[in-house]
């Protein structure tokens, strides 16, 4: 039970990194590699911050900020230097590991004994719920505030570059500037996924990164197979099915972690699984042309 | 009044594809005048709109709209005063935002898009009101995606979502090129109130002669980039639809 439990703190520490993904990738229809760079960036600066005894807010903001920045540099790859986006992410997160590692000084660092946000709360008698209760705390605020955000009229602008840019540069948006915010914010939101995932696991790794974007995206596309099965297209609705997706995916993993499939082929059944989620809409069609 | 003054466009000039799109072209159009561009294919009509509109700028000349400069200014700072209709209906919306939304932008389109909830209750009956004008039911459906409704629907929506701010100028670039008869005339008649309601500027570029006849009070034919023919309201009633399609027969 605590393995699922735990799967469960896992998934909800990559919360703002899915709902980062779902910023980036159906919002602004830009596949964001930028992802594994600035989720490690998140964490590095988190240790950065703790190690030279920075406030926890201020870190909390210089982590995000970091994120933002790194999303912006892909943004004006992207956009000024008309760059495919995905070259452009791959670029940005190939340079962010060596910022990372510079930053960090070295490999790996604990952050044990070290301010712990989970530990706040002191409600429960195990340690694993006090944990999962500040987890939804935050995610609950950051619902609120992406659900406020994409309602908004900067919101209605920024679903309108990424669905028709002719349409909303007639009604006087410029979508280069507003694509820069866009990932700006989807990369915040991923770089504070590595601040809670530096917190939950006790240490920054600077390989904690490699892949993750895959996560993400196997539980946006969940999250999006299920907007699409119940057809439902409000903003809270489909936050809330990218945040079940994750959950999901994560629990999926724990299933397979639990049957018996090696550690050590984690990174492959995370991509067999994603690949297993994207191609089964797919398989539906198939077997339908087989009907012909 | 929209003043173009020597507007040169030559799209990849040095090279042996050089096409000289626009060619030299003044013209000065009256607020109020609703002009009619018709041309073959490749007379540098659409050219001539999108500069005007901001898509592509200019070798040569200037635009002035009410005396200001605007040719420098990229098409999103340029939408303050000019509203355009797409000849692709899925252009002129957002497809997967609701009605609503794609109203609230157009209802914006002078203003920024600031981070506060636009679409309350009192913007939601002011556009139903609106929709409710085109008779045509979907005053209904405003939460519904722009994405479910007929190109027919979504060009007549996209044509009252120009009025919803102030505007001088309005562009039309073929906006019945993908309707069927029967949408393209009544898109036509929607176009044809709004212009006249709000004593707009209108612009419409077309290849069907019927509707260069039917509409507008000035009309010009544009071939090989320059101005070929150019009509004042009274001549423009004295001709018939044969001479003008003669226009096109050159073999």
């Amino acid at each position: 039970m605590d393995f699922y439990v735990a799967a469960i703190i896992q998934a909800l520490c990559f919360g703002p990194l899915v709902l980062g993904l779902f910023l980036s990738m159906k919002v602004f229809s830009i596949p964001d590699i930028t992802t594994d760079g600035s989720y490690t960036l998140g964490a590095v600066i988190t240790a950065v911050g703790f190690s030279n005894g920075y406030p926890l807010a201020a870190t909390i903001v210089l982590a995000m900020s970091g994120g933002a920045l790194a999303g912006c540099c892909t943004a004006w790859i992207h956009t000024r230097l008309r760059i495919h986006a995905l070259l452009a992410g791959i670029l940005v997160m190939t340079g962010l590991y060596s910022v990372n590692l510079v930053l960090l000084g070295r490999s790996n660092m604990p952050l044990i004994g070290y301010i712990d946000i989970f530990a706040w709360l002191g409600v429960f008698d195990e340690a694993d719920h006090n944990t999962l209760a500040v987890l939804v705390f935050v995610l609950a605020v950051l619902f609120a505030v992406m659900n406020f955000m994409l309602r908004s009229d900067f919101g209605i602008a920024m679903r309108a570059t990424g669905d028709s840019e002719p349409m909303i540069r007639a009604q006087g948006v410029n979508t280069v500037r507003m694509k820069l915010y866009g990932l700006a914010i989807a990369n915040a939101l991923v770089a504070f996924s590595g601040f809670l995932m530096a917190q939950f696991q006790g240490f920054t790794d600077i390989n904690m990164g490699i892949g993750i974007v895959i996560s993400g995206l196997g539980a946006v596309i969940i999250g999006d197979t299920l907007i699409n099965l119940l057809n439902v297209r409000s903003i809270p609705f489909m936050l809330a099915c990218v945040l079940l997706g994750v959950v999901v995916f994560q629990l999926l993993l724990a299933v397979a972690l639990s049957i018996g499939v090696d550690a050590s082929l984690l990174k492959l059944t995370t991509s067999m699984l994603v690949l297993t989620i994207v191609a089964l809409p797919r398989v539906g069609s198939f077997l339908q042309f087989s009907k012909r | 009044m929209l003043q173009l003054q020597h507007i040169t466009k030559t799209f990849n000039a040095g090279k042996a594809t050089a096409v000289v799109a626009v060619d030299d072209v003044s013209v000065q159009l009256e607020a109020g005048s609703y002009t009619v561009i018709i041309g073959a294919n490749g007379s540098g009509k659409s050219t001539l709109l999108n500069l005007i509109a901001g898509n592509t700028y200019a070798d040569k000349g200037r635009i002035l709209l009410r005396g200001r400069e605007i040719h420098r200014l990229p098409d999103y700072q340029r939408s303050a005063w000019i509203a355009r209709v797409f000849q692709n209906p899925l252009m002129g919306t957002a497809a997967s935002l609701s009605i609503l939304d794609n109203f609230r932008m157009a209802a914006l389109r002078q203003s920024p898009k600031w981070m506060r909830i636009g679409v309350d209750a009192a913007f939601s009956d002011a556009v139903r009101d609106r929709i409710a004008t085109l008779g045509m039911g979907l005053e209904h459906k405003l939460l519904q995606p722009m994405g479910t409704l007929s190109g027919g629907q979504r060009q007549a929506l996209t044509l009252l979502m120009t009025v919803m701010a102030g505007l001088d100028v309005l562009l039309l670039d073929e906006p019945t090129a993908a309707l069927d008869p029967r949408s393209a005339r009544e898109v036509m008649e929607i176009a044809d109130r709004i212009i006249c309601e709000n004593g707009l500027m209108a612009l419409l570029v077309t290849h069907n002669v019927h509707e260069a006849l039917r509409y507008g009070t000035r009309l010009i034919q544009m071939e090989g980039g320059k101005i070929k023919r150019n009509y004042d309201r009274q001549a423009k009633s004295a001709l018939n639809h044969a001479e003008v399609v003669s226009w096109f027969d050159y073999y």
